[in-house]
């Protein structure tokens, strides 16, 4: 029930006395009712009532500046699953089902970089760490007292998590992580960044959490739980990795060490340390794309193929439709701005020809243009109002981009371990020949050539050795497309709901 | 009528009317907008002191000045002008109205080449106020003006209110832009909706399309609205600027009268001062005696024009509070109903949004 009634259908032209009776925008108290009635998403004690709450004084000196995004991720502060329970969405099951009752990121507090040296005392670099809580979901029977954990996290430390997490779950749609931000100290300390920082921090953990097979994993119950310093270990940089890769490659060419152990197959070649196997699958993937030899495994499943491409489509509407929401963002609060402006020009016209009345008609015209005014300056905030909510579902479109980040990820995950196959096949096929080769030479001559059996041997160990690679490649391969199937649905069922959200805050454009 | 460079628009009048001075009960010319300001300045010459109802802006850019809406904002401001001219007590009565509204195209033709007038151009306003070096170079004085307390305060009040009035309508005629951004974005907007639906399939897909369609259909409201706030907000805002750079015009004619009475007063009465000093021959006498009645005409002539821009002040802020007030209706009104259609639109969708979320 909207507490602002439209006006009366027909008013006759006399100007003066059904202005009064027009119902102009509805007071303060009636936009707290009027939020919190339309959101069963957010509970009405987490509504960001700063907005609701705010005066509108007619003081044409005092304008409301456009919502900043600041303010719109720093008022869904109390974005939680748990107070969605009225709706049984999947969203509200996925949290029930939930490792974890609650994670919160609080407390932005600067420290110094320990070990820091600094010519003047008392600058030390700072960063801020936060304060991660959370508590265990108590499962089974008369589930005693959730246990409660509080650790200290810096921004670096969940970089950390996010890195580990991607290598252990390859071709799962990991979250994507809130973004580095490589400007000065200066920006990192201002209030308005870390309230943005703190509160995409928390809804990263809680994408985290819910995810199925992450939410479970250790190395979130760690990062949450492990007081004192950063427990996972960080991953080496680059110019290491390839320092290292450097020095064995002079022993692979030499024929030691041919075959990559079965733990490393389970990584992708690109960005370790082995640079013989970095060669191989490049020269397998220039072979795959000039149509060489195709081993059977190149074959995808046709359903793969369409899912893929259903994806692709999907990804290409949500780009075009977070587009068009932006400039729909964009026109609304010039709207706004403009219509404020008119306001303001209005009112400026009433004092005048109030101060220079030498007419009565002078008197009622400023008047009509005084009412004019304020219903203009009160559309206006209306607007702005309506922006700061339409902003807040614009943000879920670009998560839901994010996302996409991680499938492409995903995607290429899958790719790599394929190429690492691929790989290991025709390296077992090119083996396979030499050996025939060598049995064939060894046939020929009388007696047989001890170092030919030797080397047959040795042929045969090495085969054994990629079989077994290829193996765990095939294995890893396989999983990674096992892990697609759940993600697909709840990606589609979360866009649905978020944009049901966004009708209801349309609602509030009622201000006349 | 023509083509390419030299095409225009012409308008039909129709005037009916039972006055006798008419040559019938109905009468319809074709006339050009040039013809409009024919008739505008030779009102403007012939009665001074009296706000002569303003034309619509005489240049457009090229491209533009054939465009739906250009005409029909032209059509409707010549329209205001007529029929202005027809309910003013003595405008009404000038011939050259009359000729205008009957004369066939050779008559008209002759008297548009009788026109002889010094035409106002918005420099001559400015002109009129400041000194003039010549005038500084020759010992002449600043130029006189009133210096009544009236006076000034109307002259203040004049150029104040246009520099209100001009922001006002600058803003106006911004929301008329605004909202056909508005209206665009959200056809735009519904239509990707839409295909995202697409790709979601069975019901998200449906509700998908509701939530398209209904922006769709607001996209075309807005710009109905955005005509509708062009045309009965924007532009009587723009029409009451006119109207006050109307009454500038008028005051550099009362300005001017006033100059001209000084001037030959101030002549007259020196050469009356003089009188005693001089030898007087007839001739001279017979000169003073014109004198006098150059000067007295002047004063009759600059009296008048005050009199006669007192009446017409308090029509024009008659008029203009009933004008605007009716503006701001319509404005009002055109907001409510976008609002509420809006409010409507996005509550119809939300049951089906909730089916489908929960």
């Amino acid at each position: 029930m909207m507490s602002s009634a439209p006006p009366p259908p027909n008013l006759p032209a006399d100007a003066d006395g059904d202005m009064e009776s027009l119902p102009l925008a509805p007071t303060a108290s009636d936009y707290a009712s009027v939020s919190s009635t339309f959101d069963p998403l957010l509970s009405s004690a987490s509504l960001p009532t700063p907005i609701a709450a705010a005066p509108f004084p007619l003081s044409p000196s005092s304008f409301v500046d456009p919502p900043s995004y600041a303010d719109v991720s720093a008022s869904s502060s109390s974005f939680s699953p748990l107070s969605s329970a009225p709706s049984s969405s999947p969203r509200s099951a996925r949290a029930a089902a939930c490792e974890y009752a609650l994670i919160a990121v609080s407390d932005p507090t600067p420290e110094a970089e320990p070990a820091a040296t600094s010519l003047v005392p008392g600058s030390a670099p700072t960063y801020i760490s936060y304060l991660v809580t959370s508590a265990r979901r108590s499962g089974g029977a008369g589930g005693g007292g959730e246990r409660r954990y509080a650790v200290r996290r810096r921004f670096r430390d969940f970089v950390t998590l996010a890195d580990r997490l991607a290598e252990s779950f390859r071709g799962h749609f990991v979250p994507p992580r809130p973004d580095k931000n490589t400007v000065e100290s200066q920006v990192m300390q201002r209030d308005e960044f870390v309230a943005q920082r703190r509160a995409a921090l928390e809804r990263y953990l809680w994408r985290l959490a819910e995810h199925p097979a992450i939410g479970a994993s250790d190395e979130l119950r760690v990062f949450l739980q492990a007081e004192g310093k950063m427990p996972l270990p960080t991953s080496t940089d680059v110019a290491s990795r390839m320092l290292d890769g450097a020095a064995r490659l002079p022993r692979q060419l030499m024929g030691e060490e041919a075959v990559a152990a079965p733990q490393e197959v389970v990584q992708p070649a690109k960005g370790g340390r082995d640079l013989l196997r970095i060669f191989k699958e490049l020269k397998q993937s220039v072979v795959s794309d000039w149509g060489g030899v195709k081993p059977p495994l190149v074959e995808e499943d046709k359903e793969f193929l369409d899912k893929k491409q259903k994806l692709q489509d999907w990804e290409q509407q949500l780009t075009s439709a977070s587009q068009q929401a932006e400039a729909l963002v964009k026109a609304q609060q010039d709207m706004g701005e403009t219509m404020g402006a008119l306001g303001l020009a209005f009112i400026k016209l009433t004092k005048f020809e109030t101060e220079e009345a030498m007419y009565n008609s002078q008197r009622i015209r400023a008047a009509d243009s005084k009412r004019i005014a304020t219903a203009a300056v009160k559309a206006s905030r209306a607007c702005r109002d309506l922006n700061t909510q339409t902003v807040k579902y614009l943000d879920t479109l670009h998560e839901h981009l994010g996302i996409m980040l991680s499938v492409h990820t995903a995607f290429s995950d899958r790719a790599s371990a394929l190429l690492t196959v691929q790989t290991l096949m025709s390296d077992l096929a090119s083996l396979q020949l030499r050996i025939e080769k060598l049995e064939a030479a060894a046939s020929k001559i009388f007696g047989g050539d001890k170092t030919r059996h030797r080397k047959v041997e040795e042929l045969r160990e090495t085969i054994r050795a990629t079989e077994d690679a290829k193996c765990c490649a095939l294995r890893e391969y396989e999983r990674i497309k096992a892990a697609y199937a759940e993600k697909i649905v709840e990606g589609w069922e979360t866009v649905a709901e978020e944009t049901s959200g966004y009708a209801r805050r349309s609602d509030n454009n009622l201000a006349w | 009528m023509g083509t390419g460079v030299q095409a225009y628009i012409s308008y039909r009048v129709i005037t009916k009317t039972n006055l006798p001075e008419f040559e019938g009960p109905e009468k319809i010319v074709i006339r050009r907008y040039s013809d409009f300001e024919w008739l505008h300045d030779r009102l403007s010459e012939k009665y001074k002191g009296i706000f002569i109802p303003s034309l619509p802006e005489k240049n457009a850019v090229e491209k533009f000045r054939f465009s739906k809406e250009f005409i029909e904002l032209r059509r409707r401001a010549l329209d205001l002008f007529v029929n202005r001219i027809a309910v003013h007590p003595e405008l009404k009565q000038s011939e050259d109205f009359r000729i205008f509204l009957q004369a066939d195209e050779e008559k008209m033709d002759r008297a548009r080449s009788y026109e002889t007038g010094i035409f106002k151009k918005p420099s001559d306003f400015l002109q009129m106020f400041k000194t003039k070096v010549s005038d500084v170079v020759l010992g002449k004085e600043k130029p006189v003006e009133e210096s009544s307390p009236e006076y000034e305060k109307l002259k203040n009040y004049i150029f104040e209110l246009e520099n209100h009035l001009a922001e006002a309508q600058k803003q106006a005629f911004r929301l008329v832009k605004r909202h056909r951004e508005l209206g665009q974005s959200l056809a735009d907007f519904g239509k990707a909706i839409k295909l995202l639906g697409a790709c979601e399939g069975d019901s998200l897909e449906k509700v998908f399309s509701e939530v398209g369609s209904k922006s769709e259909m607001l996209s075309v409201k807005l710009q109905k609205e955005a005509d509708n706030l062009l045309f009965n907000f924007e532009e009587p805002l723009k029409d009451y600027v006119r109207a006050v750079q109307s009454i500038k015009a008028t005051l550099v004619d009362r300005a001017n009268a006033f100059r001209q009475h000084y001037d030959l007063y101030r002549e007259k009465e020196y050469k009356e001062h003089n009188l005693g000093k001089l030898q007087f021959v007839d001739r001279e006498k017979f000169a003073e005696l014109e004198l006098k009645a150059d000067s007295d005409e002047a004063t009759k002539r600059f009296e008048h024009i005050v009199a006669v821009m007192n009446e017409e002040l308090a029509r024009f802020q008659e008029q203009k509070t009933a004008d605007i007030g009716l503006a701001f209706h319509e404005f009002a009104k055109g907001q409510a109903k976008l609002a509420k259609d809006i409010a409507d639109a996005w509550r119809g969708v939300l049951p089906k949004l909730e089916a489908c979320s929960s």
